[in-house]
């Protein structure tokens, strides 16, 4: 095998990295805030996608679906997080894995109640395409990268600098302290679980002209999520972001030996080991 | 404490015999349809029952399950392709090497971990037996799964039947009416009572000298080899063995029959299971994603009576 195969495994693995850190982003920020283990957070994603190609099928303007799932999932998780979530705060967060765990049951089924079992694909809303050695790579991909990157960075801006990044960060800090504050934690959290799930609706769109949405995405984008958390550290923005690229990369060179549905072993590995080594994750700092 | 159980003791024991009793009359009058459907029930309450023994009495909610009862299942697979004539006995004791070794790697690694990760890290291991039984074509026979015959109740020297369906349900009322039993002793021994203990507060059990981490390896070796179990049974039952059943959603029912039928309880789960598949299976007839309803229902008991029915029942008798 030549060099070439290898890098470009480079580059598809920082792409998916890069919509992986879209979603694990939006999953440790609600861990990170609210201990909830939020099992249902593959299936925003897949949601977002379905409620992206349906207003594409509508409009036929890629970004306007863009907007408008992750909007829609916005208020959807806002509704969620109301219903299901606020009465169980305070409670041991394994009851928050059982309830969103209901909650991607009837998310799956309502999908393919709605939207059936074959899988959508979405027009590529860039159409352009450079040569990478033996291939025709298309910009959509970099762009798909650049652009979870610019989210990803907007969110940071976001928590760094308005007065509600700071409500964000001193509820995750210490709940009680904030609450006596005045700081309305309970909003926090909704608003917190809002952008979560606009976040996994927007890399769901993003992946949609990539792997195409399928009701059955959810569960499979929850596990690589999980995975990629908790070997950035829980509840850690900067670790997630570093994970999620380095766990694509790790599977985009194991599926240059083996089959992609195997290649997944790497990751499920990688996250044993880490979790045996070094439980607060790779990418933080040692705990003294 | 002793005056409580001795109080129940009584009644337990006498809604026990009662229990079984209907349980081995069932077959006498229910059409083979829902005699099919009772059998299934209790094999699916066996594997919540094993479950149980770690999410109610240990406190670790485990993903895992579906490894354990899967490879029960090939377990019993290999053991009837392989030996001639299939030998029920076999079976069972393949089942359960199958499980025991999948459980004793899953503990090993996993009850070093806590709360939710020990949740993520079983759930990963699931996968991981997933994608092998999956991918492994050669051996497992891949998305088809395998297919074999169905051996006789042989027992040497004394017996020799065909499984009717009337057979098998005195059979796995037999299996698991013993196994209740036996988990109703583990769990009201010492050793029962040192996982409670974990259960309630582990530091403390630490500092009182007791090696949590043996103690949690051989809860989960204890629970793997009874959802071992229940796969073996299940797979004399459908004379096949699949991947699905490998899929960390059956974990995720498992865990959906504990909560509904009231975790630590040992007949929670058993009444949850029949719960469960009792509304599905009315529900699937008239709605086609009868998951959504019984999901919403979950949830709201999640919410609103999270120590399931017997749990709550409980409360009402002691008041």
């Amino acid at each position: 095998m030549g060099f070439e195969p290898i890098l470009v495994q480079t580059v598809n693995g920082l792409v998916n990295g890069m919509i992986l850190a879209l979603v694990a982003s939006g999953l440790t920020l609600i861990f990170g805030i609210m201990d909830v283990v939020n099992f249902a957070h593959g299936d925003l994603v897949m949601l977002g996608g379905f409620v992206g190609a349906s207003t594409m099928a509508v409009t036929g303007n890629f970004w306007v679906a863009l907007l408008v799932a992750a909007l829609v999932i916005a208020v959807f998780g806002a509704a969620l997080q109301v219903s299901t979530l606020r009465p169980l705060l305070g409670r041991d967060p394994l009851t928050t894995i059982l309830a969103t765990f209901g909650v991607s049951l009837v998310l799956q089924k309502y999908a393919l109640w709605q939207w059936g079992p074959s899988a959508r694909n979405l027009q590529e809303p860039i159409t352009g395409r450079f040569d990478l050695f033996y291939l025709q790579y298309p910009w959509y991909r970099v762009a798909t990268a650049v652009l979870a990157g610019a989210i990803i960075g907007a969110l940071w801006l976001f928590l760094k600098r308005g007065t509600f990044g700071i409500w964000i960060r001193a509820t995750t800090q210490d709940r009680i302290m904030a609450s006596a504050m005045g700081i309305p934690v309970p909003w926090v959290h909704t608003t917190v679980f809002a952008i979560g799930a606009a976040m996994a609706a927007a890399s769901g769109v993003l992946f949609g002209p990539l792997g195409g949405v399928t009701q059955t995405m959810g569960s499979d984008f929850t596990l690589r999520a999980f995975i990629v958390v908790v070997v950035g550290g829980m509840g850690n923005l900067g670790g997630s972001i570093l994970a999620a690229i380095f766990i694509s990369l790790l599977e985009a060179y194991a599926s240059l030996f083996v089959s992609p549905a195997q290649a997944v072993i790497v990751s499920f590995v990688a996250l044993i080991l880490t979790l045996l080594f070094r439980p607060t994750g790779l990418f933080v700092p040692t705990p003294k | 404490m002793t005056a409580a159980t001795d109080r129940w003791d009584r009644p337990h024991w006498i809604g026990f015999a009662v229990v079984v009793g209907l349980l081995v009359a069932a077959p006498l009058v229910l059409p083979p349809f829902w005699q099919r459907f009772a059998t299934e029930i209790l094999i699916w309450g066996l594997l919540a029952m094993s479950s149980d023994i770690l999410i109610g009495y240990t406190g670790m909610v485990s993903f895992g399950h579906s490894a354990f009862f899967g490879l029960g299942m090939y377990g019993a697979a290999a053991a009837l392709l392989t030996v001639r004539p299939p030998n029920l006995w076999l079976a069972i004791v393949y089942g359960l090497v199958g499980a025991g070794l999948v459980a004793a790697f899953v503990a090993y690694f996993a009850t070093r971990l806590r709360d939710i990760y020990f949740s993520i890290t079983t759930l990963v291991f699931s996968q991981i037996f997933y994608v092998i039984i999956f991918t492994w074509t050669a051996v497992t026979g891949g998305e088809n799964g395998l297919t074999f015959r169905q051996p006789h109740l042989a027992v040497p020297g004394l017996a020799d039947v065909t499984f009717t369906p009337t057979v098998l349900h005195w059979f796995v009322v037999a299996v698991v009416a013993l196994s209740y039993l036996l988990l109703r002793r583990i769990t009201r021994s010492p050793f029962g009572m040192v996982l409670q203990s974990i259960r309630e507060n582990e530091p403390r059990t630490r500092a009182i000298g007791y090696s949590v981490e043996r103690y949690k390896i051989v809860a989960v070796l204890l629970s793997g080899l009874f959802a071992g179990l229940a796969g073996v049974l299940y797979a004399i039952q459908n004379k096949f063995a699949a991947p699905d059943f490998v899929f960390f959603l059956v974990s995720g029912e498992v865990i959906i029959f504990n909560v509904m039928g009231g975790i630590g309880t040992l007949v929670g789960p058993v009444v949850g299971a029949a719960f469960f598949l009792l509304l599905r299976e009315g529900l699937s007839r008239y709605f086609e994603y009868y998951l959504i309803p019984v999901g919403i229902i979950f949830i709201l008991m999640v919410i609103f009576l999270p120590q399931g029915f017997l749990g709550f029942l409980r409360r009402r008798l002691n008041q």
